[in-house]
């Protein structure tokens, strides 16, 4: 079966893909926020693992990490809630996180269940390129798993290629020097990288995330891209409206 | 065996790099150019240049007689606390700095736990007129408040770090995120043996000038070059990277490692990584670490804030795996004594990081013509508050 990522790129239209903290606002959230993004017509969900120490993150992932954390999440419980997910989802679901916690689950017993729950990628940013090659490629194809990979305005072109020809769904393409949440609005550079990166005809598609927050930056990400991912500004959205008003967000976004 | 970095920088199982794609390029600039950097010509001219006339070095070995007298062996003191700053850390960022500058970098950031490594960062910021940012949690900035106005006064910017539990974990992750904020102008100055590669083979290099002067010392005094043992107290483990490294390879020398036990090692308040950590990821690299089953980094509890981390540099969970270090770990009362008795017989008084150090006599017994090399890795101006309120001493 062709993985559902690679189903998804396949279609027309720019893709919307939205990230929020397993576990936030309350532990048992996760299920409910998955069907209702899917609902308003979401196309792509990442569904975070929070970790206590998370490097890439700006605040609002932070705190949000923290109180999932506090609420009691853990990777096991995730797979808990997770497990009949399939049944009325079906749009793509990638697990984000930091590699710890995935090294202390086991890579195998991890990749295995993320498999069996009908998860179809994993984006680890601090699971550097090398190391999943020589360690742990095998075990994610064995278990039909696509990793994602980053790509920033600082890789170099050279970097850009060897990224591509190791990937094999998307390639994430964080918008600016930053950690998640941090930028307001576009300006030139990140025109200027968008296009540089849409004139390197790369063998996968591109998603732009870090800094999509509303219609104008949606819209400017997807320009040249193939999608966008939302998180801190969903996350924000959460926090001041609770669960009930996913809608709205989804629809101030795109209509 | 080896217990040097690999050209991709494990020890043993240890280390490597990793690190989100943001930090990429600058930490592979780094990685591709240290080495060839560090052993210019120049470079080297201007590092010892400036070790010497600036921090004060070499550093006395100083034999410690009544000590001496009071454990039942010979024990030299290698007096790291009389540099310029009063710790080894000055070692790194003199180094650090001059690397700075090689790489055309304009702005300076580090993470503190105790401010010694702030403050000798921030201090070389000033000798080379470079912008300096140091990344401080909050509960430290409240319990070290005399370093905090040192940075201060030397110009640099102290940024609280505000998020999970406020101490050194957190302003390193401040400091990673700055990093990743700011990729062109920055150099990030790591004050410890930890990081992603090459940071541990890094500081580790520039903190060796403590065993290589320990070499040439001995034999002065003692009329050879190796001690029976080294000892060293380890949070991240820069000043006992240092003071080991030119005794790793002389099977002869004992190496001996004394962390923070805290409140004691079962207590839930401790510091004691190579006995309660397992292995794991923290930022950046592959090492011994303190966390959950679950893989959440957990909070170390320690009197001293140097040493209050949860995990420790991959070249000493690599000798504490492969059975070259022994491990010792000191309570906070134990180093508390030995810092009183290092005080009151040789008129030292250490930091408390130091003082973990010292209490190795209360868990081990020399020979009598034992020569045990402790590294003194700083003093205990900082600390005064401490001490004052643990001996009642107002």
């Amino acid at each position: 079966m062709t993985n559902r990522i690679n189903q998804k790129l396949q279609e027309n239209g720019k893709l919307l893909s939205i990230y929020f903290t397993a576990g936030y606002p309350s532990l048992n959230d996760t299920v409910h926020i998955i069907q209702d993004l899917e609902k308003c017509g979401v196309d792509m969900i990442e569904i975070g693992l929070p970790f206590s120490d998370p490097l890439a993150d700006g605040p609002t992932i932070q705190k949000s990490s923290t109180a999932a954390l506090g609420n009691g999440m853990t990777t096991e419980r995730l797979f808990e809630q997770l497990a009949g997910i399939r049944e009325t989802v079906s749009i793509p679901l990638i697990v984000m996180g930091y590699f710890n916690p995935m090294l202390q689950y086991g890579v195998d017993a991890f990749c295995k269940k993320c498999h069996e729950i009908g998860i179809d990628g994993l984006i680890m940013p601090d699971l550097p390129l090398n190391v999943y090659r020589s360690e742990y490629e095998e075990i994610f194809k064995k278990y039909g798993l696509i990793n994602v990979f980053l790509i920033t305005p600082q890789t170099s072109e050279e970097r850009i290629r060897i990224i591509d020809e190791a990937s094999d769904g998307f390639i994430y393409m964080v918008s600016s020097a930053s950690v998640t949440g941090s930028k307001e609005g576009f300006g030139n550079t990140q025109t200027e990288y968008f296009e540089r990166i849409a004139t390197m005809n790369l063998k996968n598609p591109q998603i732009v995330g870090f800094g999509i927050k509303d219609a104008d930056t949606f819209e400017a990400a997807t320009k040249n891209a193939k999608g966008a991912i939302i998180g801190s500004a969903f996350i924000k959205h959460l926090t001041t409206n609770g669960i009930s008003q996913i809608e709205a967000f989804v629809k101030s976004i795109r209509n | 065996m080896s217990y040097h970095a690999d050209d991709k920088g494990y020890y043993g199982e240890f280390g490597g790099a990793f690190i989100p794609e943001m930090l990429y390029p600058n930490v592979e600039e780094l990685r591709s150019k240290y080495l060839e950097i560090m052993y210019e010509d120049s470079f080297q001219k201007d590092f010892h240049q400036l070790l010497k006339d600036y921090v004060g070095r070499p550093s006395p070995l100083y034999f410690a007689k009544r000590l001496s007298e009071k454990h039942g062996c010979k024990i030299y003191l290698k007096r790291e606390d009389l540099n310029h700053t009063g710790a080894h850390k000055v070692n790194n960022t003199i180094g650090q700095i001059l690397m700075a500058k090689k790489l055309g970098k304009t702005r300076i950031i580090a993470e503190t736990g105790a401010g010694q490594h702030g403050v000798a960062t921030a201090t070389v910021c000033a000798l080379m007129g470079m912008q300096c940012i140091v990344y401080m949690g909050e509960i430290d900035i409240a319990r070290q408040a005399p370093n905090v106005a040192r940075m201060k006064m030397l110009g640099a910017e102290v940024r609280p770090a505000l998020s999970g539990s406020r101490t050194l974990k957190d302003a390193t992750n401040e400091a990673i995120r700055d990093w990743i904020n700011n990729p062109l102008d920055t150099h990030y100055i790591i004050g410890s043996a930890i990081g992603p590669h090459p940071y541990p083979d890094m500081v580790t290099r520039f903190q060796s000038v403590i065993s290589e002067e320990i070499k040439w010392q001995l034999q002065e005094k003692e009329g050879r070059e190796l001690p029976d043992y080294v000892v060293a107290c380890i949070g991240g483990g820069s000043n006992a990277a240092g003071s080991y490294y030119h005794f790793l390879d002389e099977e002869e020398v004992g190496i001996i490692a004394v962390e923070a036990a805290g409140k004691g090692i079962a207590s839930g308040e401790s510091a004691a990584t190579s006995a309660l950590g397992k292995i794991g990821i923290i930022h950046g690299c592959k090492t011994l670490l303190m966390q959950t089953d679950d893989g959440q980094i957990t909070e170390p509890y320690s009197i001293s804030a140097g040493l209050d981390y949860p995990g420790v540099g991959p070249m000493h969970s690599h000798l504490h795996q492969s059975g070259r270090a022994e491990f010792y770990s000191a309570t906070d009362d134990e180093a508390m004594t030995a810092g009183l008795e290092l005080s009151q017989l040789e008129g030292i008084i250490p930091a408390i990081e130091t003082g973990h150090a010292f209490a190795i006599f209360q868990h081990k017994k020399f020979k009598a013509d034992d020569i045990v090399v402790i590294s003194l890795s700083g003093r205990g101006d900082k600390d005064l508050n401490t001490y004052i309120d643990y001996f009642k001493l107002a």
